[in-house]
C-alpha cells in the first residue's frame, strides 16, 4: 500500500490586479515563507524536492525554471517544473513520495500577469500558426464558440451562466484573497458589452497576480511537522485532442476522465453524496457548470437549473466555488489549480473566514489549462 | 548525402521558392512586450546606478553582503537585514573574448564579457559586465579592475550606467 499523502502547509502572497512593488521573485519568497511557516520545515533542511509550475510566454523569459531556486530555499536541491497547471505539479509531489523518491515536497505556482503589456498576443501565440492564427480573433473566440455548442448541447441557458457571475462575484465579497468581489445583477451581467457572443464581456474572469506555495508531505514525515494535513485522497489529469476542428465541443471530456481518475483513487462512486463541495474551473462562466456536469456532480443540463434552485450557493447542499471562483478572485494563470487547492484546504481546515462552510470533511478542485487547452486536472482533498 | 544514398528522394526546395509565394509560407511576428517589475532589491540597485553606487544586501543569518542585492538570502531563506554600499572596484573572476556578437555578427574587436568579484561584497559576489580599456591579450583571471561611469546626465537607472570595467594600474 503506497504512503498517504497530505498538505501539510498553505502560503500564498497578495493577490492583486497589479503588484508594481514586487519583482516575481520577491512575490515568490513572500508565498513560500508563509507556507514553510504554516507547516513548521525549514526548506534548506526539510525539503526534498521542489516542483514550479510556469509558461515562458506568460514569464517573458525562456527556461524560467532556472529562476526559481533562490526564492523557495531550493538552491542546490532537487527542483523542476512542470509546465502544466498547479494541480499537474501537486499530482507530481504526491508520486515523488509514494515511490519513496521524497519526503517532503514543495509545490509553487505564480501568475505575474501584470509583467506582460500585450497578452492577448501572447496568447494568440499558444495557436496554430498555420491554419489558425491566420482567421486573426482574438484568442477568446474560442469560448464563444465552446459555449455556444454547449447551451446547445444541453439546453442549460446564457441566463443561468450569468447567473455564475453574479454569485461568484459575490462570494468574493467575503473572501480577502479576491480582487474582484461585486455585487452585480443578472441584468448587469446580461447587459454588458458583447465581446464573443454568446459571451459577455463580464462572464470573462479578469488577471491577477499572486503566487501560491504548498508543503506535500508522506505520512511518515507528517509527524514531525507542526501543520495541520488535509489529505490527498485521489489525483488525475487529462488532454484531450487539440483538434479545434474534431473536438467535443459540447462537453468537457478531459475533466469527466479526469474526475473518473481521482473518484477510482480516491473510492468515491457517487460523487454528489460523497463530497460536500467544489472549487472547479470557471475562468468562463459557462466552464462552471460545464465542469460541473463533467465531474459527474450533476448530470448533463442540470448544472444551470441547479444554480437557479441554489443547490450551488454557499448555503445550498453542493456549494461550488464559495472562494468566488477566478471570476471573483481573478485568474492566475499557471497557479490557478493551487489557488482553487489552497480554498479547499482552508475550508478542510475551518479556516475560510466569512467564507466558511459547516461540516465540510472532502472536497474537490478541478482546473482547467484555459483557451486553447483541453487540459484538466482534479483533486480531492480530505480532512484528517 | 551518404555513401549508400547519392540521391533523396522527392523535390528539394530552395529559398527561391520560398521567396518567389512557389510553396505555402506563414509568418507570425510575435508582439511579445513586457514591463517586468524591478523589485525592491534590484528597484533599488538600479537606482543607486543612476547615483553612481553599488548598493548591497546584507544577511544577518550568513553575515554575506550579498550582490546584486536581493530581499532574501538564498542560502538561510531569511529576509535579508540592511543595504550596504560596496566598492566600485574588483577582481576579475572569469572572462571570455567573444567575436561573435548576440545577433550573430563577427566582431573585430571583440566584446570582452566578466565576472567581476566587487571589493565589499562577499567572497564570489559582483558582478557580470564588460571589460574595456584593455587588450584582449592582456586580460587575466584575477586582474584588479575598476568601474568606468556614464556621466551623471547621462546615468538612467540601468545596468548600462557603467560602460565597462578597466584595469587599474599596477593591477
Amino acid at each position: 500500500m503506497p504512503e498517504r499523502v497530505a498538505i501539510v502547509g498553505v502560503g500564498h502572497s497578495d493577490i492583486r490586479s497589479i503588484t508594481p512593488g514586487l519583482s516575481c521573485k520577491e512575490m515568490m519568497y513572500e508565498a513560500a515563507a508563509r507556507a514553510y511557516e504554516d507547516a513548521g520545515v525549514n526548506p534548506r533542511k526539510d525539503v526534498d524536492s521542489f516542483i514550479c509550475v510556469s509558461e515562458d510566454f506568460w514569464e517573458g523569459t525562456s527556461i524560467y525554471d532556472e529562476y526559481v531556486p533562490d526564492q523557495l530555499g531550493g538552491a542546490l536541491r532537487p527542483v523542476h517544473t512542470v509546465t502544466g497547471d498547479g494541480i499537474h505539479a501537486l499530482a507530481c509531489a504526491a508520486m515523488l513520495i509514494r515511490t519513496g523518491m521524497a519526503r517532503v515536497v514543495v509545490v509553487e505556482g505564480h501568475s505575474k500577469h501584470s509583467d506582460m503589456r500585450t497578452p492577448a498576443h501572447i496568447h494568440n501565440f499558444a495557436y496554430d500558426p498555420i491554419y489558425h492564427r491566420p482567421l486573426e480573433a482574438h484568442p477568446h473566440h474560442l469560448a464563444g464558440l465552446e459555449m455556444n455548442r454547449f447551451l446547445h448541447v444541453t439546453g442549460n441557458t446564457r441566463e443561468q451562466c450569468g447567473l455564475v457571475v453574479k454569485k461568484n462575484l459575490a462570494n468574493a465579497l467575503l473572501n480577502p484573497r479576491a480582487v474582484y468581489g461585486a455585487r452585480v445583477s443578472l441584468e448587469d451581467v446580461l447587459g454588458a458589452p458583447p465581446a464573443f457572443t454568446p459571451l459577455g464581456e463580464l462572464d470573462i474572469a479578469r488577471p491577477a497576480d499572486g503566487g501560491f506555495v504548498m508543503v506535500v508531505a508522506g505520512e511518515r514525515a507528517i509527524a514531525g511537522l507542526a501543520g495541520e494535513p488535509v489529505w490527498i485522497t485521489g489525483y488525475g489529469w487529462c488532454t484531450d485532442t487539440p483538434a479545434l476542428d474534431s473536438r467535443q465541443w459540447g462537453e468537457a471530456a478531459y475533466a469527466r476522465l479526469a474526475a473518473q481518475q481521482a473518484y477510482r483513487m480516491a473510492g468515491i462512486t457517487d460523487p454528489f453524496r460523497e463530497l460536500d463541495f467544489a472549487e472547479v474551473d470557471d475562468s468562463f462562466s459557462y466552464k462552471e457548470l460545464e465542469h460541473l456536469e463533467a465531474l459527474r456532480i450533476c448530470r448533463p443540463g442540470e448544472a444551470g437549473s441547479w444554480l437557479e434552485e441554489g443547490v450551488t450557493l454557499p448555503s445550498g447542499d453542493f456549494p461550488v466555488n464559495v472562494s468566488g471562483g477566478s471570476l471573483g478572485v481573478g485568474h492566475l494563470l499557471e497557479a490557478t489549480g493551487l489557488h482553487r487547492v489552497y480554498e479547499v484546504v482552508l475550508q478542510l481546515r475551518g479556516q475560510a473566514g466569512g467564507n466558511q462552510l459547516p461540516d465540510v470533511a472532502r472536497g474537490l478542485a478541478q482546473s482547467w489549462r484555459n483557451l486553447p487547452t483541453t487540459t484538466g486536472c482534479v483533486v480531492i482533498l480530505e480532512r484528517a | 548525402m551518404t555513401v549508400k544514398i547519392k540521391e533523396w528522394p522527392g523535390t528539394a526546395l530552395s529559398s527561391r521558392d520560398i521567396e518567389e509565394g512557389r510553396v505555402l509560407t506563414v509568418r507570425h511576428k510575435l508582439k511579445a512586450e513586457y514591463a517586468w517589475d524591478a523589485g525592491v532589491a534590484i528597484g533599488r540597485y538600479l537606482r543607486e546606478l543612476k547615483n553612481g553606487r553599488l548598493v548591497a544586501r546584507r544577511c544577518g543569518g550568513c553575515d554575506r553582503i550579498l550582490l546584486p542585492p536581493r530581499m532574501f538570502c538564498e542560502q538561510c531563506f531569511v529576509p535579508t537585514d540592511e543595504w550596504v554600499y560596496v566598492e566600485d572596484t574588483g577582481t576579475v573572476n572569469t572572462f571570455s573574448i567573444c567575436y561573435v556578437r548576440w545577433d550573430v555578427a563577427r566582431l573585430k574587436e571583440p566584446l570582452l564579457p566578466a565576472v567581476i568579484n566587487v571589493d565589499g561584497a562577499s567572497p564570489g559576489m559582483g558582478i557580470l559586465h564588460l571589460l574595456g580599456e584593455v587588450r584582449p591579450e592582456d586580460v587575466h583571471i584575477g586582474m584588479r579592475v575598476r568601474a568606468v561611469w556614464k556621466s551623471p546626465g547621462e546615468r538612467e537607472g540601468a545596468i548600462t550606467d557603467i560602460k565597462y570595467w578597466k584595469p587599474v594600474q599596477g593591477g
